[in-house]
């Protein structure tokens, strides 16, 4: 069956009224999940497993895809409104969501995570339906001495958050590294940095650490610097995208489309990877005007882009799910799980076997698709309305979100005092000004790139020279390299020239 | 807690009663309600098992309600200390595990484990399989052997993390190739998604892991199958490890433990529940469903069998390097 035919067909099941119903469900109960912290879309999605011995495998595919769209719309939103990411794909869109929303721009800034949801949404199924078979070919010809050199070059993306000091920048990068070594290492199944904790022994949840950095950290602060006299209460500002907004906005959707798709394709790709070289793009394409935003009042680009490409590469994820019958993710595995709860077999043949289901699936993403994005804009001004809250009630009410929606990731005391703990290192990192957004980076990126480079170097028996005579690897590094050096270089040249 | 107990010993009571009644083993109610603590996150294997024995049990009567407790992480070693501390003594309440737990709590060195529990039945069992990518040169067993006893180093296999089943079996068939097992060139990757794509895309020479996880691959013809670790063979026209001449069988087994400091009658109950649940129509019809192989054993049987496992698991683990 060719895509077309196949999703006439998929369109023809999925806009039944029951189906129609399921994907409105599943939207709803998404978006309400995404938004708080702690309750991914695989836990929600496991716990409604039992439903599959009621609901036929249309039904209930279609309402476990529309929570897994919905659960990547409704993230971004706490990113946004209280700098506290509800997942690990939405930590990027803080950096600058939250700075916007602080001064006024709130509702620009849900709007175009939405938009750009709903852009990259539909650039993803596309890419599912057309492209899903040939690139996922392609996808698995990277091996881990790929994997690594794709960290390398996300590590340069830490450059754009470093601030004014490198040595405040790479020490919090330092910090985020350590950070990541807690836990039992995957290579020798050893525990390291667990002090005999056993909660500490699966590491330390990096949306656990964000919460606690951007949230936690800058409530303390505020409860400690906090002058009695200034009761000033925000500026909600305009709520709808401005025709320079949307100008803004385009391309990096369009940009982080591009870049998130392929990555949740790849096996070891992620979502995490992709938002970091978005926002690493935008920022340095960014015109002179808007490259002052960043980092200061919010830039549009930094929340169009990551947002972009955290739901393409969502979108993608489910494309070596669907043509290969490979979990490469949490929630990918837990549906693949109810797949066999229905006597389906999940392989490279489900396309061909199920071809009925797949092509319906396709299509209820579409729809679930334009049903998010109808559901979340008006949304927008009610979301932005929290802002007028009074800043005390406000960072209150964040204390007690963060608090809860941390203990329920495990119900573990542990991970509250952890939370608490890193707060209070954040509230004083900010005091004495060191970024706190690369030890975010440095503890996604260093147990990846460790695991990725020890894989490799396995591979090889321990022969470094893989990562250049390997020529996609090559390639990766040597793009590194020049965006490390380049602008340097550049700079020199520019220097001499004028001299 | 008080109204619980006298539950549990109305129920107990009733038992010989409700046996005189006409309406079969089946309709037995043994327990008003049971608490089931699963040491890994919801829609895993452990989790799986957990429900099925919920929903068997309550279609045929044997349980009135179940409440769940879902601790995961770190191969179950998390949630055991839990279990451990807050269900001693309590005769209605059963934890979830497996081969898997009997691996980690020695690779963590966990100070609680599993003869911190009490053993009830071990359910079910899933072999692993040895498999090559398609194109691979490797065409049967003895090829894979061959390479492996020239230069354990060169042959790259890709698993499921350090110290688990699939590390194991790649340990237990070095050493009986009279190989050092610490000479293997084993690859650990963070779940079976990413260990079936480096398969596929041939970054290792071979791979390791459940027979259910590979079985599609190998169907599509994407992946070969050389071998199985089973006592009999789980797929068509591929033999086991066993009669190729290797005594190599190995399982990733799931069973049903009971909460430390139970009394022998509280036991009693619960190896007795488990063994009218796998008698039932209603099991049978899950095990046929999922595709799981019985693996029924009960009461003193699976003691035995566990203290075995756990001597052999540790004594491999000591070989690879990865127990003190």
């Amino acid at each position: 069956m060719d895509a077309l035919s196949g999703l006439a067909l998929g369109f023809g099941n999925a806009l039944t009224l029951a189906n129609l119903g399921w994907a409105l469900l599943g939207c709803f109960l998404g978006t309400a999940i995404g938004v708080l912290p702690g309750i991914g879309p695989a836990l929600t999605i496991a716990l409604l497993l039992p439903i599959t011995f009621s609901v036929s495998a249309t039904g209930a595919f279609i309402l476990f895809c529309g929570i897994f769209y919905g659960a990547m719309y409704g993230g971004s939103t706490t990113s946004i409104l209280l700098n506290t990411p509800g997942e690990s794909g939405s930590i990027i869109t803080s950096l600058e969501g939250a700075k916007m929303a602080r001064n006024g721009r709130a509702g620009p800034a849900l709007a175009t995570a939405a938009i750009g949801s709903f852009v990259a949404g539909m650039v993803g199924t596309i890419g599912i339906a057309f492209l899903g078979p040939i690139i996922v070919e392609l996808a698995l010809q990277l091996g881990p001495a790929e994997y690594f050199a794709l960290m390398v070059l996300c590590f340069v993306t830490v450059s754009a958050v470093l601030g004014g000091s490198a040595i405040r920048g790479l020490t919090s990068l330092f910090f985020g590294l350590l950070l990541g070594l807690v836990g039992i290492d995957l290579q020798t199944g050893q525990p390291r940095l667990t002090f005999g904790i056993p909660e500490l022994l699966d590491g330390v949840n990096v949306v656990l650490v964000a919460v606690a950095l951007f949230a936690v950290g800058e409530t303390l602060y505020l409860a400690w610097r906090y002058v009695e006299g200034k009761q000033e209460v925000r500026a909600v500002g305009s709520i709808m995208m401005s025709r320079s907004d949307l100008k803004r906005s385009f391309w990096p959707w369009i940009r982080g489309a591009g870049l998130g798709f392929p990555f949740g394709v790849m096996p070891a790709g992620g979502t995490e990877m992709p938002t970091m070289l978005s926002y690493y793009a935008e920022r340095k394409l960014a015109g002179p005007e808007a490259r002052k935003e960043f980092g200061t009042t919010g830039a549009i680009e930094g929340v169009a882009g990551p947002e972009a490409a955290n739901n393409a590469a969502a979108a993608g994820i489910l494309v070596p799910m669907l043509t290969l019958g490979l979990p490469t993710s949490a929630t990918a595995a837990i549906m693949l799980s109810a797949f066999q709860s229905y006597g389906i077999q999940p392989g490279p043949l489900l396309f061909t076997s199920q071809a009925e289901l797949v092509w319906t699936l396709i299509a209820s993403l579409f729809v679930a698709n334009v049903m998010l994005v109808v559901l979340n804009l008006p949304l927008v001004g009610l979301w932005a309305r929290i802002l007028k809250i009074p800043q005390p009630q406000l960072y209150a009410g964040i204390l007690v979100f963060a608090t809860i929606g941390t203990y329920g990731i495990s119900n573990s005391v542990v991970d509250l005092i952890l939370l608490y703990g890193i707060g209070v290192i954040a509230m004083f990192m900010r005091r004495f000004d060191f970024p706190v957004a690369p030890v975010v980076i440095g503890m996604i990126l260093g147990p990846m790139a460790e695991q990725a480079m020890r894989q490799a170097l396995t591979i090889s028996q321990g022969d470094w020279t893989t990562f250049v005579t390997r020529p996609v690897s090559a390639c990766i590094l040597a793009v590194a390299l020049l965006a490390l050096a380049g602008p340097r270089l550049y700079g020199a040249w520019l220097r001499r020239v004028a001299a | 807690m008080y109204i619980r107990r006298r539950n549990v010993l109305a129920a107990a009571a009733a038992l010989p009663a409700a046996g005189l009644l006409p309406r079969g083993a089946s309709a037995q109610q043994r327990f008003n309600s049971m608490y089931v603590f699963v040491p890994a996150g919801p829609g895993g294997g452990w989790d799986g098992l957990g429900r099925a024995i919920e929903q068997a049990s309550r279609a045929a009567g044997l349980v009135g309600s179940f409440q769940f407790e879902n601790v995961g992480g770190a191969g179950g070693t998390v949630g055991l200390p839990r279990f451990v501390s807050q269900r001693r003594g309590r005769g209605e309440a059963i934890m979830v595990a497996g081969a898997v737990m009997v691996g980690s709590v020695i690779t963590n060195r966990t100070p609680v484990g599993l003869k911190d529990v009490t053993p009830i039945a071990r359910m079910t069992t899933e072999p692993g399989v040895i498999v090559v990518p398609a194109n691979s040169p490797f065409q049967n067993l003895q090829d894979f052997l061959n390479a492996l006893r020239a230069n354990p180093g060169a042959v790259a296999v890709g698993g499921g993390s350090a110290g688990g089943i699939d590390h194991i079996t790649l340990g237990l068939i070095l050493k009986a190739l009279g190989k050092n097992a610490r000479e293997a060139s084993y690859v650990a990757f963070a779940g079976g998604g990413p260990a079936q794509a480096a398969i596929l895309g041939a970054q290792v020479r071979a791979g390791i892991s459940g027979v259910s996880e590979f079985a599609e691959q190998i169907r599509a013809g994407r992946m070969r199958a050389l071998a199985t670790t089973g006592e009999t063979r789980s797929l068509d026209n591929v033999p086991t490890l066993k009669e190729s001449g290797m005594d190599i069988t190995l399982g990733n087994w799931r069973g049903v433990f009971g909460a430390p400091g139970i009394n022998a009658t509280q036991r009693q109950a619960l190896v007795d529940w488990m063994t009218a649940l796998h008698a039932s129509p209603q099991w049978r019809e899950i095990v046929q469903r999922q595709g799981w192989d019985d693996a029924f054993l009960v009461g003193d049987a699976f003691t035995q069998f566990l203290a075995r496992d756990q001597a052999e698991t540790e004594q491999v683990l000591r070989d690879i390097g990865l127990a003190g």
